[in-house]
């Protein structure tokens, strides 16, 4: 098979992460059409998109990598860059923004020193994006972290959530 | 929950309809829990979970699922779909007696189960109020009078994760009798005198698309609903798929047997989980029931319904790009000809529609063309399901006749203003829509009325505002949605929204220039004639529509130096209120640039020709003195 060119050496540690890659390939198929579902499980198991995994899933479905890294990139969803263990996503649909997200989006980035374009903390604690909307604008503004949707939040709100998660995390690696 | 016996004829579909009505009929209650989104969100899952504790706590048997005869006074309690009423959640619904509850927390279940449940009385403290009455049952309710429900008919009364719930409600009977009791033809012609217009946006006639479909000869096609319900502000499609996703499945089958394909996809968007997991357990249901899948109802037609997770490009949207996503590609549309109806996914003829076009197909089948022109005006019959929002009273998803006025959805069913302040505009169909004011309010929300002005259904989000808000920053926040969203094939799009946010951002931010207005209006209508899609042939469309109602504004930032609605945080000025402060002079010693003076024990003030705007100043007092303006 063609991927096994590009294994690396048998027993290391990039050759286990490949092993569970090529698992993931053979679940959806290797196909064209398979390639999105694959790189959103990919990024569920490693929270971003390593560089040497695209190039792996390129030659695993016989495309050419640029082909891979135009998909990855071309979604929202996809990231190429380590993620952060807790996301932290703010909705930016109409209806939020009316009632005013800005105050929520300004508090969140200065409790984690985080910028427009500086996402993810230095200690990889927290990733914090602006997302399309979430589809519960009847709750506006709303906020979702980890999945967990809070509505009609506040920037104070928020702040208070972070400080809980931070608090529990690090008594976590106390441990 | 049982795997479903498979059904090998109408017949026997018949017979389990029958048998669910009984079955739901013979149950003393049901206990309904609003499972949408929001009330998910707003602590659905503690009330659900205190009320099954509350149930065990007083003996009260609760059948395991619906079917269960053999429990007869037993209860059911389960998760409903979303009854739209989203602002009062979580929303607790007890049937027959079909009493309404609101705001309904974990400590309100014990007595919701003693005196509902187990003596049929109402609990007053959770009923909806005004300021006049007390609202025992849905339909009086100011919310919900005045709508009319077709597609949202069973969304918050039946269990989504129970196929016989919507059997029992005539569920996948417009199927059988399409089946085995229609041609193809006759379906297509049925659709096309009903007058159904894709409630994506556009509003083309579903029935001479599908019809299109048809007559291409070919061994493959496919029905691919779109359901990438992109529009910031729009979430009709995520309540339909999650409180009734048999009605999706049901009308996506009809149209496979009527265009002669067996395969369907459903393109969702990967931020709408809970609608992915209730899909693929409609899906597994509807399979094993004999209702999707291979010879379905014993019958020689098949069809499988596949699943495929968008990944966040709201370009996608547009039916070409969503066709090029399905097949692994970067999602860019492409041109027009060959429509999807010659050559679409993968190559073969395919029918592209919305959730909602769907979702209103086997209503049509089941009571007739002649029944659907009943509701809605003669060029839009039909409903149409908003999602209203903003800065009104009634926030939740709203149905309604084609053809109801602004006026009567934004002060009838929406309840006014939430701040009390003025009706400024509204916002429709999203980045690609237009703003509709105060003169619009006596006008029908239909595709052709709303086209005349310069506007458009889309996908039907209808965003409230009030005059705090700024509307050339609304366009600004517009314009800045679908540059980021440009897929950047066409070069006008590309750069050409680029330079108008710019520009927007110039103005918002102090800077503007009066030639910036003239600048704007070229460059849109050079976007619009000159992108493929519409994203970019719409996305001119906010900032077109407010330089017309709203010029004075856009006027006002770039002459007069203000932002009318006091949004814009360029225009606004720091001050300090003499009466707060106490002259310490601590926000004089930390200013960076020495704008503020004044004498010690006395209060202090700003001189706005140096002032910054760091808002150190503020941060610093302690008397919060120092106010923005």
């Amino acid at each position: 098979m063609a991927q096994s060119a590009v294994l690396p050496e048998k027993g290391s540690k990039a050759r286990r992460h490949f092993s569970r890659i090529q698992q993931i390939i053979e679940e959806y198929g290797a196909t064209e059409s398979a390639l999105i579902p694959i790189l959103q499980k990919v990024q569920d198991e490693y929270r971003y998109l390593p560089e040497e995994i695209l190039t792996f899933v390129a030659t695993a479905l016989d495309l050419p990598p640029a082909t891979v890294y135009g998909v990855a990139t071309f979604y929202a969803q996809f990231s190429l860059e380590p993620k952060g263990k807790h996301i932290i996503k703010c909705c930016d649909g109409t209806a939020c923004h009316v009632r005013k997200n800005q105050t929520i989006i300004n508090a969140i980035n200065q409790r984690l020193g985080l910028a427009p374009d500086k996402k993810t903390t230095d200690d990889h604690r927290f990733t914090f994006e602006i997302v399309s909307c979430i589809g519960a604008c009847a709750l506006a503004p709303a906020v979702v972290i980890d999945g967990h949707v809070y509505g009609q939040t506040t920037a104070q709100a928020m702040v208070e959530a972070i400080d809980k998660i931070e608090e529990a995390d690090k008594a976590e690696d106390a441990q | 929950m049982t795997p479903f016996a498979k059904l090998n004829s109408p017949t026997e579909l018949d017979a389990l309809k029958r048998k669910a009505i009984s079955a739901i009929q013979g149950c003393a209650t049901r206990v309904l829990v609003c499972g949408g989104t929001g009330c998910m969100a707003n602590g659905g899952p503690a009330v659900l979970d205190a009320l099954q504790k509350a149930l065990e706590k007083h003996e009260v048997p609760v059948r395991a699922d619906i079917m269960r005869e053999e429990d007869e006074d037993a209860i059911t309690i389960g998760y409903s779909g979303c009854p739209g009423y989203c602002q009062v959640g979580p929303i607790v619904r007890i049937l027959p007696a079909d009493y309404f509850y609101v705001q309904v927390k974990p400590e309100d279940a014990d007595d919701i189960v003693t005196q509902t449940v187990m003596n049929g009385k109402p609990v007053d403290r959770l009923l909806f109020k005004d300021e006049n009455n007390s609202y025992a049952k849905r339909d009086d309710l100011p919310f919900y009078k005045d709508q009319v429900n077709v597609v949202l008919a069973d969304c918050g009364v039946i269990e989504p994760g129970d196929i016989r719930d919507y059997i029992a409600r005539d569920g996948y009977r417009a199927l059988a009798e399409a089946l085995f009791g229609l041609t193809p033809e006759a379906v297509v012609a049925e659709v096309t005198e009903s007058g159904l217009r894709g409630r994506g946006g556009a509003g083309f006639s579903t029935g001479r698309k599908w019809g299109f479909t048809q007559v291409v000869q070919s061994a493959k096609k496919y029905v691919v609903c779109n359901a990438d319900e992109g529009d910031p502000g729009a979430f009709m499609d995520e309540s339909i798929m999650e409180g009734n996703p048999h009605a999706l499945l049901e009308g996506m089958a009809i149209a496979g047997y009527a265009i002669g394909a067996d395969e369907g996809y459903i393109y969702v968007r990967a931020e709408y989980p809970l609608a992915i997991s209730r899909l693929r357990t409609a899906i597994s249901q509807a399979e094993q029931a004999g209702l999707l899948g291979d010879r379905i109802l014993g019958g020689p037609f098949s069809f499988h319904i596949h699943i495929k997770e968008g990944a966040g490009a709201f370009v996608c949207g547009e039916e070409t790009a969503l066709i090029s996503s399905i097949e692994g590609q970067r999602g860019m549309p492409r041109p027009k000809p060959p429509f999807p109806a010659n050559s679409g996914l993968w190559g073969k003829p395919t029918v592209v529609n919305n959730v909602e076009t769907f979702a209103n197909v086997s209503k049509i089948i089941l009571n007739g063309a002649e029944w659907f022109r009943s509701f809605g005006i003669e060029r839009s019959p039909g409903t149409k399901v908003f999602a209203l929002t903003g800065d009104v009273v009634n926030t939740g998803l709203i149905e309604v006749p084609m053809g109801t006025t602004l006026g009567d959805v934004v002060f009838k069913i929406g309840g006014g203003i939430r701040t009390g302040r003025p009706f400024k505009a509204v916002q429709i169909g999203g980045p690609s829509g237009a703003c509709l004011t105060e003169e619009h309010l006596d006008l029908p929300l239909d595709y052709d009325s709303l086209k005349s002005v310069g506007a458009m259904v889309g996908s039907g989000g209808l965003v409230v505002m009030d005059d705090s808000t700024c509307m050339v920053e609304i366009a600004r926040f517009f314009m800045s949605f679908t540059q980021k969203e440009s897929c950047g094939k066409c070069v006008l799009c590309r750069e050409g929204t680029k330079r108008m946010l710019d520009i927007l951002t110039r103005i918002v931010s102090g800077k503007g220039k009066v030639e910036d207005i003239s600048l704007l209006e070229e460059l849109a209508l050079t976007v619009r004639d000159g992108s493929l899609c519409g994203l970019g042939k719409s996305a001119p469309n906010p900032v077109i529509s407010t330089l017309k109602h709203f010029r004075d504004e856009y006027l006002a930032h770039i002459v007069d130096g203000v932002c009318p609605a006091g949004e814009c945080e360029s225009f606004k000025a720091y001050s300090i209120v003499s009466e707060k402060c106490k002259g310490c002079g601590l926000c004089a010693k930390k200013c960076p640039v020495n704008a503020i003076s004044g004498e010690l024990k006395s209060p202090y003030v700003i001189d706005a020709t140096l002032c910054t705007r760091c808002g150190v100043c503020a941060e610093v007092c302690k008397f919060d003195a120092v106010v923005l303006s």
